[in-house]
């Protein structure tokens, strides 16, 4: 097991950044084939390490671990399992698809392609890193990057949204900065995340802070650091600014992989270390899962940006993981035991995430394919379009309905998983959160009739239709979707023993917890 | 140790006089145009110092000339900061516009001796001592900000500082002469024995002489409320004064600082005395100093002006280490000033370069910068980001150890590490300001343009370190660990 192979997925980027540092800054050409290379072998060693990977095994794999500064136990300490495979998947498969995205930029390209390699670098560490700093540091590198890509290439309220992206974001991880040291103090002054797991909870168990429990605290400073990536209701206001502002293929990064990581970190961090904590704030994880379910769907149903709809439409489908993860209460003795549930709302909440990343990639290159060609988003200003751009419709036809969740598609296992396992404790919301489909169903039917029936736009009538370049970026995606929505077992198998583990440390320390 | 002893480890402020006077000497042989070769004069004797500093002697913490001043790890350390942070002021003077038509002899000379003062001031170990090294200090930074003397605004500079100089140094000495009335002593040792002995029969006057010291170094690092000085001065005086009062002396307060509340207060913190309320005066005004800094900061139109009330942040930052009454809290501190001078040297040393280039430093001379002067852009973008202290830059690792050590303290002092937070993200939106216009407007200049030569090394001899520092860190934290031993006394 000494391949380095999560070594490799770390640095290619930044070795491409070296490499593109030193070519001419009007050689553009080569500078989007280094960066579409160095995102292709990422992409290549991440199927390597998915073929090599263990699914039998709920523990970290291909671990690697050099000491760093030794002095305050801060580790470089990499590794892999179920719960972060498949975003370790998804990263660079969208890297590598959103090189090509951005394949017409030509504004300040040496500058663009750099950022952008920075960024996947960032995004890539958070999912691999086990210790805490390491964590953090590459939690917040992606912060630079991203502010200048939204800043420099995006659209008219770039500066805005650049800077309210960076000011919640920031906000967030400083908070995180204080939960990470305080569980560093109190637990045996260790990052290892690995270690924390099995520290944490009998560290922490009967600390008062200010009469409150300790976990309490500690479990919504990181909830707080987290949501607001998710993002969970009432943080999200940066999330529809910055995804329209943005440019194509970082909305796709943004909406792909960056979400993500709040799901993951809740997953990892606040599943793992405070398992006590997790009795306590399910129900509220569920309720604003509800509500980001409903808001997210009737935001959607109102805009009539593309581009925003879409965005909004992130914030339902987060939801439906939210929910999910809630479910892991069902498996306490209180709610009976029901490990299967458990198990299944879980692994759907993972499955959900990387169904949303490829599913709303898709729909933001759709976006970016038609406002090339019509210069504007305006639901209501097109129409007719399937007779003018019939392959562009088929594949924006995969992509909504992926998005609404049909069977056969991957986004419809994904969120009947999270339902199920909701259901067995959380009856009503559930139940509610149904409405969200429907609503889910309306704002993506609605606006795919509006824009490719009826009669169509004389203004659109020379419209070309979508071109070899874009098609390649998103019929692997259109695949993926469709595979997944037809024969899921193989991928659910991967999450799933990664998840079992979760809920058994959930169960075990929470079953006996009671917080003050 | 006895003077003719002492003289032995005192080698080090020795070079420094002796080349002072030899610079003053030269200047009367160069002509005005070669007055710049003085330069090398003083590098030589900077160089020599450091040299003899970390080579030449015993390094164990001892006292010299009858208990004035201390030799210890931990003011070599301060020494050592100081002589590197001259050292880069030394390297930049001769390429800033503003100094063109000035004969800059005394100027060297000034420098010398100011550096002579704060190596006195971070060793001080006796009232009187640290009362005349502060002096040293104060007066020659005084001149060395008036030094423009055609220009107004450097002698307004040079005119304000006088004054709250003279007055917070005047409640500096009141607070002195309350503590030695109350224990016949001015030695910090003799001080705080007395003051044990005392077992808090005197707290009201402790309290007050506290407090009134407190205004003395509050005044040299620019803590709230003794800041008022710092915008005008720092705007006023020539930028690589600037540069060079916003850390250097800034370090020396915080040396003598620590040694004077680790001293001589430390000791009724820790038994059962009752408590003097010191930690939570210094913690209250740690939070108003960063709190004022960066909120007046976020309306600054002038770029040196913002970094002035940048620079009381970082004070207000820094303030959080002492109140912990640990080593954890001075090692945040003594690591942080190491990561704060390439930082904050950097960014004054991009102002210089653009006041060279645009002749101001508005933010509109910032405009476009990062497509115009794209290097220049760049390593201003690192100096931001590190200043407001994100990873992976040195600033980040900075205020990592500082809160770190605050959190470690307890739950007690919580409140001072969301303060310090909060405050992180307020400054976040004034640093980014700079990078928003240098950046985000702006578009493809065909020609692009770079600083003089000088300038580049030296911004690219800080930038890395701002980014190094900020990945592996071990080499510093080791030699701040190792500097973390303060003369005690054992009479």
């Amino acid at each position: 097991m000494d391949t380095m192979y999560l070594s490799w997925l770390v640095w290619l980027p930044v070795a491409g950044m070296v490499v593109i540092a030193f070519i001419p800054r009007d050689k553009t050409e080569i500078i989007k084939t280094v960066a579409a290379v160095a995102t292709g072998l990422q992409v290549w060693v991440a199927i390597l390490l998915w073929l090599d990977f263990d699914s039998a095994s709920g523990t970290i794999q291909f671990a690697e671990k050099l000491a760093w500064i030794p002095s305050f136990n801060i580790f470089y300490h990499l590794g892999v399992d179920g719960l972060s495979l498949p975003m370790v998947m998804l990263t660079p498969i969208l890297s590598f698809l959103a090189v090509f995205v951005s394949w017409k930029t030509d504004r300040a390209v040496k500058g663009y392609f750099t950022l952008f390699l920075l960024l996947d670098t960032g995004m890539i560490g958070v999912f691999l890193a086990l210790d805490f700093f390491l964590f953090y540091v590459f939690w917040e590198v992606m912060l630079l990057p991203m502010y200048f890509l939204i800043g420099i290439w995006g659209g008219p309220k770039r500066e805005y949204a650049a800077i309210k992206f960076f000011l919640f974001t920031l906000f967030g991880s400083v908070l995180m900065l204080v939960a990470i040291l305080a569980l560093y103090f109190y637990c045996g002054q260790t990052f290892d995340m690995l270690v924390l797991i099995d520290t944490a909870p009998m560290a922490l168990d009967g600390v008062l802070w200010w009469g409150i429990s300790a976990i309490k605290v500690i479990w919504i400073l990181l909830f707080i650091g987290f949501a607001i990536k998710v993002p969970v209701f009432p943080f999200h206001t940066w999330l529809p600014l910055a995804h329209v502002e943005a440019p194509t293929a970082i909305s796709v990064i943004l909406a792909g992989v960056l979400l993500k990581l709040g799901v993951y970190g809740l997953l990892r961090v606040n599943y793992g270390m405070l398992p006590d904590g997790v009795m306590w704030f399910a129900g509220a994880i569920a309720f604003l899962g509800l509500v980001n379910v409903i808001w997210g769907g009737l935001c959607a149903l109102a805009q009539t940006d593309l581009k925003k709809l879409v965005a909004y439409s992130s914030i339902n489908h987060m939801g439906y993981a939210l929910i999910g993860m809630a479910a892991v209460i069902a498996a306490s003795s209180a709610n009976g035991s029901n490990f299967g549930a458990a198990e299944a709302g879980l692994t759907g909440a993972v499955f959900q995430m990387f169904n949303h990343g490829t599913i709303s990639a898709m729909l933001f290159i759709l976006v970016g394919v038609i406002y090339d060609r019509a210069h504007h988003r305006d639901i209501n200003g097109f129409g007719g379009l399937a007779k003018q751009m019939p392959i562009f419709t088929a594949v924006a036809g995969v992509a909504f309905f992926a998005g609404l969740g049909l069977p056969g598609m991957s986004g419809f296992v994904s969120e009947f998983m999270c339902f199920v396992g909701a259901f067995p404790v959380f009856r009503t919301i559930v139940i509610i959160s149904a409405f969200g489909i429907l609503l889910n169903a309306a704002y993506f039917l609605w606006a795919f009739q509006r824009i490719f029936f009826g009669e169509l736009n004389e203004k659109y009538t020379k419209l070309p239709d979508i071109n070899g370049r874009e098609l390649f970026a998103v019929i692997p995606l259109a695949v993926i979707t469709i595979l997944l929505g037809v024969y899921p077992g193989p991928f659910l198998d991967m999450i799933k023993e990664t998840m079992t583990v979760i809920i058994d440390q959930v169960v075990i320390w929470g079953d006996m917890a009671v917080l003050p | 140790m006895n003077n003719i002893q002492s003289i032995s480890v005192f080698w080090p402020e020795l070079t420094l006089v002796i080349t002072a006077i030899v610079v003053i000497m030269l200047d009367l042989i160069y002509s005005r145009k070669d007055s710049n070769r003085l330069k090398w004069w003083a590098i030589a004797g900077i160089v020599v110092a450091f040299w003899i500093l970390i080579s030449g002697f015993d390094q164990s913490a001892k006292s010299l000339f009858f208990r004035q001043v201390a030799f210890d790890p931990f003011s070599t350390f301060f020494k050592q900061l100081i002589l590197v942070a001259t050292g880069f002021i030394l390297f930049v003077i001769p390429r800033t516009r503003d100094f063109a038509n000035y004969r800059m002899g005394e100027f060297y000379t000034l420098i010398l001796i100011m550096v002579f003062g704060m190596f006195l001031l971070v060793s001080a170990i006796d009232m009187i001592m640290v009362y005349l090294s502060l002096e040293i200090v104060s007066i020659t930074s005084f001149i060395l900000a008036g030094y423009m003397k055609m220009d107004k605004r450097s002698n307004e500079a040079a005119l304000k500082y006088v004054i709250y100089g003279a007055f917070s140094s005047g409640l500096m000495l009141f607070g002195f002469s309350l503590l030695f009335g109350l224990t016949g002593y001015t030695n910090f040792h003799d001080i705080s024995r007395e003051l044990v002995a005392l077992n808090g029969s005197a707290n009201l006057a402790l309290i007050v002489s506290a407090v009134l010291i407190l205004a003395g170094f509050g005044y040299k690092i620019s803590a709230v409320p003794f800041h008022f000085w710092t915008p005008d001065v720092y705007e006023g005086a020539p930028t690589p004064v600037t540069a060079f009062l916003s850390v250097a002396p800034k370090a020396a307060g915080f040396g003598v600082l620590i040694r004077f509340f680790n001293d001589v207060f430390l000791q009724l913190n820790v038994g059962d005395i009752p408590a003097l309320p010191w930690p939570m005066i210094i913690a209250i005004l740690s939070v108003a100093t960063m709190t004022l800094g960066n909120l007046v900061a976020l309306q600054q139109t002038s770029v040196k002006r913002m970094l002035a009330y940048s620079t009381i942040a970082h004070a207000g930052y820094m303030m959080m280490g002492i109140p912990i009454l640990s080593q954890d809290g001075y090692f945040g501190i003594m690591i942080y000033l190491v990561m704060y001078m390439f930082m904050n040297l950097g960014a004054f040393f991009v102002v210089i370069a653009v006041q060279n280039r645009f002749g101001d430093d508005s933010i509109e001379s910032f405009t476009k910068l990062g497509w115009k002067m794209p290097f220049l852009g760049v390593v201003m973008t690192v100096f931001m980001f590190s200043l407001t202290g994100l990873p992976p830059t040195a600033g980040f690792i900075g205020k990592f150890y500082l809160f770190a050590a605050v959190i470690k303290a307890g739950p007690e002092y919580y409140w001072l590490v969301f303060a310090g937070l909060i405050n992180s993200i307020i400054s976040l939106y004034y640093y980014l300001r700079i990078v928003k216009v240098m950046f985000l407007r702006g578009e493809r200049v065909e020609i692009l343009e770079y600083p003089s030569k000088t300038l580049t090394t030296l911004l690219i001899c800080l930038a890395v370190p701002a980014i190094i520092l900020g990945v592996y860190w071990a080499p510093i934290a080791d030699w701040v660990r190792n500097s973390l031993i303060l003369y005690t006394n054992t009479l």
